[in-house]
């Protein structure tokens, strides 16, 4: 046995470790900008009155949900590769990712439309507002601020998913991780230390998400009351 | 090498699925434990057991699955400790439910209304008393749609045990594509298979949470 | 026009939900100017011969024409008919996640494309009218009920309807709120403006109404000017005035 932790040597390799931090947050930005419009077109897609555009979003839905995003990664690696075309593994991670994250997204913002009250929509009917305007001003913005807190955590989560890429060799932080501790054999502190980072990632998303909302949702700046 | 699925690859993932649920069980079970563990320290009166516990909760919660997979296996081997796979992948799961399961069910028990909290103690109960006989029987309704929804995030999680070697369904298919080179068929199999163990699962969450009397918000179209 | 001068017609309106029949032969013209009250008791179908007239219902048979749309018509322009018509209901409905102002000029900007200036110019004329001039930046959840009904009848008279239904807009109201919202409406009528309401209020309805409407089980069962309030021809229209007055 041999007890004698080394981070000394995992933490002159820093450059290493930022380079895949900086990875996979990019991996968690693109994947939470696009899962974001994928959820808001989702929504609007699962309470259409077309029945066949709400079927499909639905099967995308719960396909995504009841399956492992590993399995989800290799099925778009491969799936992709089988049609002749070659990405990057970044493109191909942040490809899986959000159409992982689209998913989470579609069901959260679904629900936060929904909770919009039926009276509201008339009132915006009754001041002679198109569909389009009352989604915009009435449904969409509401339904997002009612919600935000269960979408912060799904981002946040999706970074932490993130990690599972480095099965395709994306250079995130976990990928970073098994290069420097196959080289170091020092695993142990290794993994403690990508353990951290990991936990200062989710909290600057944190602080990003709450800032966000102070800035799109000016009534929960000057109240400071959930919707 | 070489050739097409057949029915000897079939046996095979099934024989991994079988895993699959084992290790799901196992995670149910032992983070189950934990869970409720970290559920009464969260809600304790002693602020001291409340701030570590909520210090562990944020610590796990902020932390991939993965990472902890590869800590407890290659890790601890790295420091002397050398478990199977089979344990790196429980005690992994273990931990990673104990810290999303005991949160949830900390809501529920929260989610007791205060009146009920009010009046068990206005009936002489001991404070164990009033937990089990009370607060509990009452958390327990309300965890369970919930509490079933998350098994299925349990089931996805195990395929994590792959990258520690242990041979559940995801492992199973890698190890089929390996001789088969079939990887997207192979993984569009893997997929139906998760598929079925967590649909289903997922259905009976949706169903207990509409039948749990909570008020369910009215869709309305514009 | 082919109302002779009325506003708002309707003409042997039926409407029923499932098999219950709410509108069984509705028929009353409100002229220019004109303050009509819709009375009853609850289920009378009040509600929904109001809510038709800005098509939140659609009716089974005959004929509603408000200030020249015709709202029966399955092709109707709806967004022209509102813009023309306001309508202020029960629980407000201002919107949380947006000021006062904001909830005013939204519609001004968006549907007839005012400009910003302009939109809140008109904002602070018409919330003077509901005397709430210096609740412009509040949202309305910091608003009294009373004040959030005031400020939704301001809403609706920014798009300068040429007739204001109100949907029992008192109802959610605490009594001692309910004064401030009726003497809005006062002024309004005094004004000019052609309004239908539905109300419980009866010694409101007997001061401001130009015509009255006592429905029953889906029927007008008796009309004609506030004087039907305090001597009725109706045993079931005096029932009602006695429980409520």
């Amino acid at each position: 046995m041999n007890l004698i932790l080394d981070f000394p040597a995992i933490l002159e390799r820093w450059p290493l470790f930022l380079d895949g931090a900086w990875l996979t947050l990019q991996l968690a930005l693109i994947a939470t900008l696009l899962g974001g419009v994928i959820g808001v077109v989702g929504a609007m897609g699962r309470r259409s009155s077309n029945a066949v555009l709400s079927r499909i979003c639905t099967i995308y839905v719960e396909g995504i949900r009841n399956t492992p995003l590993l399995v989800q990664i290799f099925l778009v690696y491969f799936g992709l590769a089988s049609l002749g075309l070659k990405f990057s593994a970044f493109t191909v991670a942040a490809a899986a990712l959000t159409i992982n994250v689209g998913a989470y997204t579609t069901e959260i913002i679904r629900a936060g439309f929904d909770a919009v009250p039926r009276g509201q929509i008339e009132a915006a009917e009754g001041l002679a507002l198109s569909r389009a305007q009352i989604y915009w001003n009435v449904i969409l913005w509401p339904g997002i601020e009612k919600v935000y807190p269960a979408l912060t955590s799904q981002f946040v989560l999706l970074m932490l998913a993130s990690s599972v890429t480095s099965q395709i060799s994306a250079e995130e932080l976990t990928a970073v991780a098994n290069y420097v501790q196959s080289d170091t054999y020092r695993a142990f502190e290794t993994y403690i230390l990508v353990a951290i980072v990991y936990v200062i990632l989710s909290l600057i998303m944190r602080a990003g998400f709450w800032a966000l909302g102070l800035v799109i949702f000016p009534r929960r700046r000057r109240l400071g009351t959930p919707l | 090498m070489g050739g097409s699925l057949n029915a000897n690859h079939l046996l095979f993932l099934g024989h991994g699925a079988l895993w699959t649920i084992g290790l799901s069980l196992i995670a149910f079970a032992g983070g189950g434990i934990a869970a409720f563990i970290i559920a009464l320290c969260r809600i304790s009166p002693n602020r001291a057991v409340r701030i570590v516990t909520a210090g562990y909760v944020q610590l796990i919660q902020g932390t991939p699955l993965l990472v902890i997979m590869f800590l407890s296996y290659f890790g601890l081997s790295a420091i002397g400790f050398s478990i199977s796979p089979l344990a790196a992948a429980g005690a992994s799961l273990t931990v990673y439910v104990s810290a999303y399961l005991g949160e949830i069910w900390r809501g529920c028990i929260q989610a007791v209304p205060k009146p009920q909290w009010e009046a068990a103690e206005g009936l002489a109960l001991t404070k164990a008393e009033r937990m089990t006989k009370v607060i509990l029987p009452q958390a327990i309704r309300i965890a369970t749609p919930p509490t079933v929804g998350f098994m299925v995030q349990i089931i996805k999680n195990t395929s994590l045990a792959s990258v520690v070697g242990f041979v559940e369904l995801a492992r199973a298919g890698q190890i089929i594509n390996n001789s088969l080179f079939e990887p997207f068929l192979t993984y569009s199999v893997i997929a139906v298979i998760y598929f079925a163990l967590c649909y289903p699962i997922s259905r009976l969450s949706r169903r207990l949470e509409r039948r749990s009397g909570l008020p369910r918000i009215k869709p309305v179209t514009a | 026009m082919d109302t002779n001068g009325a506003v708002v017609s309707a003409r042997d309106v039926h409407k029923s939900f499932g098999p219950l029949k709410v509108l069984d032969g509705i028929d009353f013209e409100v002229q220019r100017g004109e303050v009509m009250v819709i009375i009853g008791r609850s289920g009378s179908g009040k509600s929904t011969a109001l809510r038709c007239l800005d098509r939140f219902e659609t009716i089974d048979e005959g004929e509603i024409i408000v200030c020249g749309h015709h709202v029966s018509d399955p092709n109707i322009d709806l967004r022209a008919l509102r813009q023309d018509v306001g309508i202020v209901f029960q629980s407000y409905n201002l919107f949380p996640h947006l000021t006062v102002e904001e909830n005013i000029i939204l519609a001004p900007c968006s549907v007839k494309r005012a400009s910003k200036t302009a939109a809140k110019e008109q904002a602070k004329r018409v919330l003077a009218q509901v005397g709430l001039e210096e609740k412009l930046h509040y949202y309305p959840e910091q608003l009294s009920g009373g004040q959030q009904q005031r400020a939704a009848i301001a809403r609706s008279l920014a798009m300068q309807p040429k007739v204001m239904l109100f949907d029992e807009v008192t109802s959610a109201l605490d009594p001692e709120l309910t004064g401030e919202v009726l003497k809005v409406i006062e002024a309004l009528a005094a004004d000019g403006m052609t309004m239908v309401m539905v109300t419980h209020e009866m010694g409101f309805a007997k001061g401001i109404a130009d015509q009255v409407l006592f429905m029953h089980r889906g029927k007008v069962h008796e009309s004609g000017p506030a004087t039907i309030l305090t001597s009725p021809t109706t045993p079931e229209l005096a029932q009602f005035v006695g429980k409520e007055l």
